[in-house]
């Protein structure tokens, strides 16, 4: 086992320990904050297929984690008022059922990646950044400006949507479906990384001539990583939503694309474990100074500072070294 | 012009940057089991030509055929899906990764089935077993857990052309192969690319003359843009133009 792994080993046990003990400790707060953490990794185990793997700094990942969320808002709000979202051609209804809702914003946020990766692709570099910004702009103001969700105001969801054989108002049993889900997406993202496909995007990130010298298109290397990446980010949208039971622009706002990158760069861009670490941090600082001051953010920035200065690989860079050329 | 025995052809072939004419109406050939090296001094437009013939940029006039199809229209990938193998003169190879998973991404592109996510890259017998076939013929089966950027810079060397041989090419066009070898590594560059033209012809761009004149079959010289001579060793040697125009024979 390489150190990096036994690292990884000992942060999926604390995840689930630190609500276990809240469990017992009758502290369901902090379940619910470990649940946020939870997500908010999934996110950017979503971004860091794009970052880590493809070297696609998106800056509009926030349009995949807004469209996840409002996937659910609108299918639940439909529900809730019994109202349906489209009568013709067909009835379409809405629903209260997590793995329906799962779905829908899985492949929405898919969709929208496709389009957007396929124009923004097409540039690199700081082009790449504002086209993916300006994208996720575009969302922003657009359900700022629609009525018919809550436009500014958001929507709100009276009850959290529902999984078969679950209470999912109990934070422990919705902890547990966000934690099983993390863990599949890491274990997706791990497999990823060492597949074929895998080894053609690590080698597209560093040597793009390399690739089409041996055949294989770049752009279409990239899109296919952009569209997984969307979804997955989507998919964390659509429990963050649920998480609150309430969904708004801000999930769509380029703060929130730039809190996954965050994430990603303080735990340790390409590291499978990266996301969890920089989401954990963001939470407990954001608990703990956000109590003292209004502008904890400071502290984060002071951090993010820090690493980007002296600790290039980011936390589990600094504590596992170099990563291993996988072999 | 014998464009039906040709491996590798170029027809009419212009290309011109403001007002450097970089290619002017080059028309070279690449016949089978042949090593044609294209020599000339700096400047005079090798690269641009190999660009032009690899597929990253496009000429302003004239056609590139391979085994007699016209691929001037295709882009790099699809000329190498096609048999094209390219070496670069500075080594462009995934630094990160290893030796091994170099010879594995090339043997990925050949095989053209890169959007595969199940199962690992190394874990593929057909992806591994070329990869390695061609690691071992150049000598790096020992490096194959390597760290492509621990390598030496005649190690890099030697995985360029693995790369290219994971290929299965129809003509190599390699790019100042010999560049920063020593006078051991050249040698023995040498001799294994002689080996190699049995296997697929070569387009030799090449500053080390030693080499040249040992390998080539036949020489093209290019000056300004232009071919002015292309011949054997011995017709190239003799060349009163080739003499004055590059080799600095005033005489």
């Amino acid at each position: 086992m390489t150190r990096e792994r036994k690292i990884n080993a000992g942060l999926a046990l604390a995840l689930l320990a630190f609500p276990l003990w809240a469990y017992f400790a009758n502290e369901p707060f902090m379940i619910t904050l470990a649940t946020k953490v939870a997500i908010l990794a999934l996110a950017g185990v979503g971004l860091n297929i794009a970052l880590g793997q493809g070297g696609l700094v998106s800056l509009g990942h926030a349009a995949f984690f807004g469209i996840g969320g409002y996937a659910m808002g609108i299918l639940a709000s439909h529900a809730q008022t019994f109202d349906p979202i489209a009568e013709w051609p067909f009835l379409i209804e809405g629903t209260k059922s997590m793995p329906i809702i799962w779905i829908v914003a899985v492949l929405t946020s898919g969709l929208a990646a496709l389009l957007i990766g396929a124009l923004s692709l097409r540039t690199s570099g700081v082009y790449f950044i504002m086209i993916t910004l300006a994208f996720g702009q575009m969302f922003y103001y657009f359900a700022i400006s629609w009525p018919t969700y809550g436009g500014e105001d958001g929507l709100s969801i009276y009850v959290r949507n529902g999984f078969p054989g679950l209470n999912t108002l109990d934070p422990i049993q919705f902890f547990a479906i966000t934690f099983v889900i993390l863990m599949l997406a890491m274990g997706f993202a791990a497999m990823l990384a060492k597949s074929p496909f895998g080894l053609a995007l690590n080698a597209a990130r560093q040597s793009p001539q390399r690739v089409e010298t041996v055949g294989m298109t770049p752009y279409r290397l990239r899109l296919v990583a952009f569209v997984i990446s969307g979804m997955i980010t989507g998919l964390a949208g659509a429990l963050f939503a649920d998480l609150n039971r309430f969904v708004s622009p801000t999930m769509f706002s380029w703060q929130t694309s730039g809190e996954i990158m965050v994430f990603i760069i303080i735990g340790g861009i390409g590291r499978l474990y990266g996301p969890l670490v920089g989401a954990a941090l963001f939470i407990a600082l954001e608990h703990i100074l956000g109590g003292l001051s209004d502008y904890w953010h400071i502290y984060l920035g002071v951090l993010l500072l820090l690493i980007v200065l002296f600790a290039r690989g980011g936390v589990i860079g600094s504590l596992a070294g170099r990563g291993h050329a996988h072999d | 012009m014998p464009m039906t025995d040709a491996v590798l052809a170029t027809k009419g072939i212009s290309k011109s940057f403001g007002a450097l004419q970089a290619s002017l109406d080059i028309s070279i050939d690449l016949r089978p089991g042949e090593i044609h090296a294209l020599i000339g001094p700096n400047g005079a437009g090798k690269s641009t030509l190999i660009q032009q013939i690899a597929g990253g940029m496009k000429p302003d006039a004239g056609q590139i055929f391979l085994n007699g199809q016209d691929i001037t229209a295709l882009g790099t990938a699809a000329r190498a899906k096609r048999g094209l193998a390219r070496t670069f003169q500075i080594s462009a190879l995934a630094m990160e990764d290893t030796v091994l998973q170099n010879a594995v991404l090339g043997a990925l592109g050949a095989q053209g089935r890169p959007f595969q996510v199940f199962g690992t890259a190394l874990g593929k017998a057909d992806l591994r077993a070329t990869a390695e076939q061609a690691l071992d013929r150049v000598g790096l089966m020992d490096h194959a857990k390597t760290r492509t950027s621990e390598l030496s810079h005649g190690q890099r060397r030697q995985l360029e052309v693995a790369v290219a041989l994971t290929l299965n090419p129809k003509a190599f066009v390699m790019d100042e192969p010999m560049a920063g070898l020593g006078t051991r590594g050249s040698k023995r560059l040498t001799g294994f690319l002689d080996s190699l033209r049995e296997q697929a012809p070569i387009l030799l761009v090449e500053h080390d003359m030693d080499a040249v004149f040992t390998l080539a079959d036949r020489i093209s010289v290019l000056v300004y843009g232009q071919i002015i001579a292309t011949g054997t060793v011995d017709d190239i040697r003799a060349n009163a133009d080739v003499r004055r125009a590059y080799l600095g024979d005033d005489t």
